[in-house]
């Protein structure tokens, strides 16, 4: 059990430090970078649960795809820091209102916060227990059946998401060429090369 | 039909396994290549290589130090000077080829009335200073020594198209 | 300290550990000498089918080649480049080399031979090669050079890109098994391989795992025609070592993953006499080595893509065909009632 406790700290420890290093460091490259190494344990703790599925898929979706879109977008960006952080104190005094607000009504939500008693029962007995089922099955058993609707939204919203992006950035260019490359596959010689007989002086 | 054909070729990939084919049976093919170090390919008796100054076969140097040489050198990479010997007949006292300028064209074994300057067979003649490109005569002689049975029957073996 | 303390200590941490260490050096090593191997058979096929000889000085037949060249390579003079960003810089090639062997802890060699036997084998291994991106971008953008970020660029959009056919693929083969477990999956096999019902999707898998791999004829990102060497074009001496030898390790890692899920992993071709006396793991290394050779024998013979025709591929083509089989498969498996136990 030491192993697993010492193993619990260090990736609790690393995800905590790495997440504040995405706000405190000065490159956004190394932000993403520290993103990413919070992600990985973060995973390192969702294996430590037994969650293993979960685990795998934030490694997949979230370190495989969209840190690398990220990463992406901020190494293309070509933004002038310093100019970014001139007058940045300016803004100290009504984005701390905000934040003291936000606070507050945090606190204030988390104080009167009441489970439910059914909630609860959930929550003590986890159906079915994992020496039985893997929890990819167990997973699937209910993201499947009782949220099949919750979970089929949730997918149409991405994809709402995704024309709303492309019809947001698709524009007809007129003369562009664009190549057909079954046309050209299937261009046979009889139709490029036609051989003529040509009379000497005469041309064709 | 000719529009089925071409989708069916397309969806199995009819051309890619053709090259592949084509690619596997080169695999078992005759080597194209030579094992260089070891073997060699065939060399033409017109070879240019490397310079080499003959002399006669009583030990006579050939060259007469007429510079026709020196004078039809494209790159200029031929130097000479000369004065009479004691015995009076006409002799180089320097003859110097800058091979890293000589660009192998002939031209100077063509000019010689005497075949005394002749481009050799001999083309491995690399060296890691660029000061031992700087060939003189002394180089050259010994280069006419070491390569004469060569380049003499280069010379017969071309005679007849001369 | 008592006797007990170091009994616990013993048989609970030290024993298992060192079995642990014994099992990942077992499998390691064969690797790294397979890896070294990979690379001179890559130059003697390429050779062979362009009429040449390939190398042929350094012992016989060339055999200590991989060694000499890794000799060189250890005793060359690393460079690092002024405006670069030496810690990532020196870090990405270890990140390819570290990714490329720790995806095998789930790759089942043989009935019983896997050091992790986990639930969830063929996730961890497509993690795994979705992290493989990693490596490359943070070189490109470490080595402060133009050619490098642009083949990086290249390279990650590239591998992302084919990622998403290569997991519809790998969907497909989970609907025939019921199961993420790499084990089942090959025991799943035991009638037929899943490379005779399931065969576009073999082929499709194969060509995403030659442009997951960066290998002809998708090495845009180290296109040497146009981006010199790309990523890897700052990099020298024993950084430069790591990345190639993680590309290779790739290689033979996408070629076991192949057979894992198509070609019945370490099953014979039939269970019938001869054939089930030769040992699972001659079969396994048998199906990488013929797969490794597809993967040269492409090389050999099909051009580089242009970047766009790359892109077609992948999203234009792959990604439909593999959807539409998806559902397809899942289609054939319902109605015909075929659905694996343990998945009703």
């Amino acid at each position: 059990m030491i192993i697993q406790a010492l193993a619990f700290y260090l990736f609790a420890a690393i995800t905590v430090a790495s997440a504040f290093m995405v706000i405190a460091s000065r490159n956004p490259v190394h932000s993403v970078l520290f993103l990413i190494l919070a992600f990985f344990n973060a995973a390192g703790l969702f294996v430590l649960m037994g969650a293993e599925f979960l685990a795998m898929i934030l490694v997949i979706v979230y370190v495989g795809a969209v840190a690398v879109l990220f990463l992406f977008v901020v190494m293309m960006l070509d933004i002038n820091f310093v100019e970014l952080r001139q007058g940045f104190l300016q803004y100290l005094p009504i984005g701390g209102l905000v934040g003291a607000i936000l606070l507050i009504e945090l606190a204030l939500v988390l104080g009167s916060w009441a489970v439910a008693p059914a909630a609860q029962q959930v929550a003590m007995d986890p159906i079915p227990p994992i020496e039985d089922v893997t929890n990819t099955h167990a997973l699937g058993a209910v993201l499947y059946t009782k949220y099949i609707y919750l979970f089929q939204g949730a997918g149409l919203i991405l994809l709402v998401a995704m024309i709303g992006a492309i019809v947001l950035t698709l524009r007809s260019r007129p003369g562009v060429r664009r190549q057909n490359i079954a046309e050209q596959v299937s261009r046979r010689r009889e139709d490029a090369v036609a051989i003529k007989k040509v009379e000497p002086g005469q041309g064709i | 039909m000719a529009f089925l054909d071409r989708s069916a070729r397309t969806i199995f990939l009819w051309e890619v396994l053709k090259g592949l084919g084509l690619t596997f049976a080169y695999m078992f093919k005759k080597r194209a290549t030579v094992n260089y170090p070891y073997e060699k390919g065939p060399l033409s008796p017109r070879f240019r290589g490397e310079h080499a100054l003959r002399r006669y076969a009583n030990g006579e140097e050939r060259c007469i130090a007429c510079k026709l040489c020196e004078a039809i050198c494209p790159a200029l990479a031929i130097t000479i000077e000369a004065e009479p010997r004691e015995d009076g007949s006409r002799r180089t006292t320097r003859y110097d080829i800058d091979m890293t300028k000589c660009i192998y064209c002939g031209f100077c074994q063509e000019a010689c009335p005497v075949d005394a300057i002749v481009e050799g067979p001999n083309f491995e003649f690399a060296t890691e200073t660029r000061e031992e490109l700087f060939y003189d005569k002394n180089k050259l002689l010994a280069n006419g020594e070491r390569w004469e049975y060569e380049i003499s029957r280069n010379i017969a073996a071309d005679a007849p198209y001369r | 300290m008592t006797d007990a303390f170091w009994n616990t200590l013993w048989t609970g941490y030290v024993f298992p550990g060192g079995t642990i260490l014994v099992h990942i050096l077992m499998l390691v090593v064969p690797l790294l000498i397979a890896v070294a191997y990979l690379t001179l058979m890559e130059r003697k096929v390429l050779a062979a089918m362009s009429l040449r000889m390939g190398p042929n000085v350094v012992g016989p037949f060339g055999l200590l080649q991989p060694f000499a060249d890794a000799v060189k390579l250890i005793f060359k003079e690393p460079i690092i480049p002024s405006g670069a960003n030496k810690f990532l810089f020196i870090a990405a090639p270890c990140i390819t080399f570290i990714l490329a062997l720790i995806a095998w802890a789930v790759i089942p060699v043989a009935d019983g031979w896997v050091i992790a036997d986990i639930n969830v084998g063929v996730l961890y291994l497509f993690a795994i090669s979705s992290l493989g991106v990693y490596g490359i971008i943070i070189a490109g953008w470490s080595s402060n050079s133009r050619y490098a970020f642009l083949g990086a660029l290249r390279s990650s959009a590239q591998m992302v890109s084919y990622e998403v056919s290569m997991g519809f693929v790998i969907i497909t083969v989970l609907l025939c098994v019921g199961s993420l477990n790499l084990v089942d999956i090959v025991e799943a096999q035991k009638t037929v391989w899943f490379a005779l019902p399931l065969f576009p999707m073999f082929v499709i898998f194969f060509i995403s795992a030659l442009a997951e791999t960066n290998r002809h004829p998708f090495d845009l990102p180290e296109a040497e025609a146009e981006l010199v060497a790309g990523y890897q074009v700052e990099y020298s001496s024993m950084t430069f070592a790591l990345f190639f030898l993680g590309e290779y390790a790739n290689m033979i890692l996408m070629s076991g993953m192949t057979s894992i899920l198509f070609l019945g992993g370490w099953l014979p071709p039939l269970d019938i006499a001869p054939f089930n006396w030769i040992p699972g793991i001659v079969w396994f290394c048998l199906k990488i080595f013929v797969l490794l050779f597809v993967f040269i024998w492409v090389r050999a013979t099909v051009p580089r893509y242009r970047y766009d025709q790359l892109m077609r591929l992948g999203w234009k083509v792959f990604l439909p065909v593999s959807l539409f089989w998806v559902i397809a498969t899942a289609g054939v498996l319902v109605a015909f009632d075929l659905l694996p136990q343990g998945m009703k």
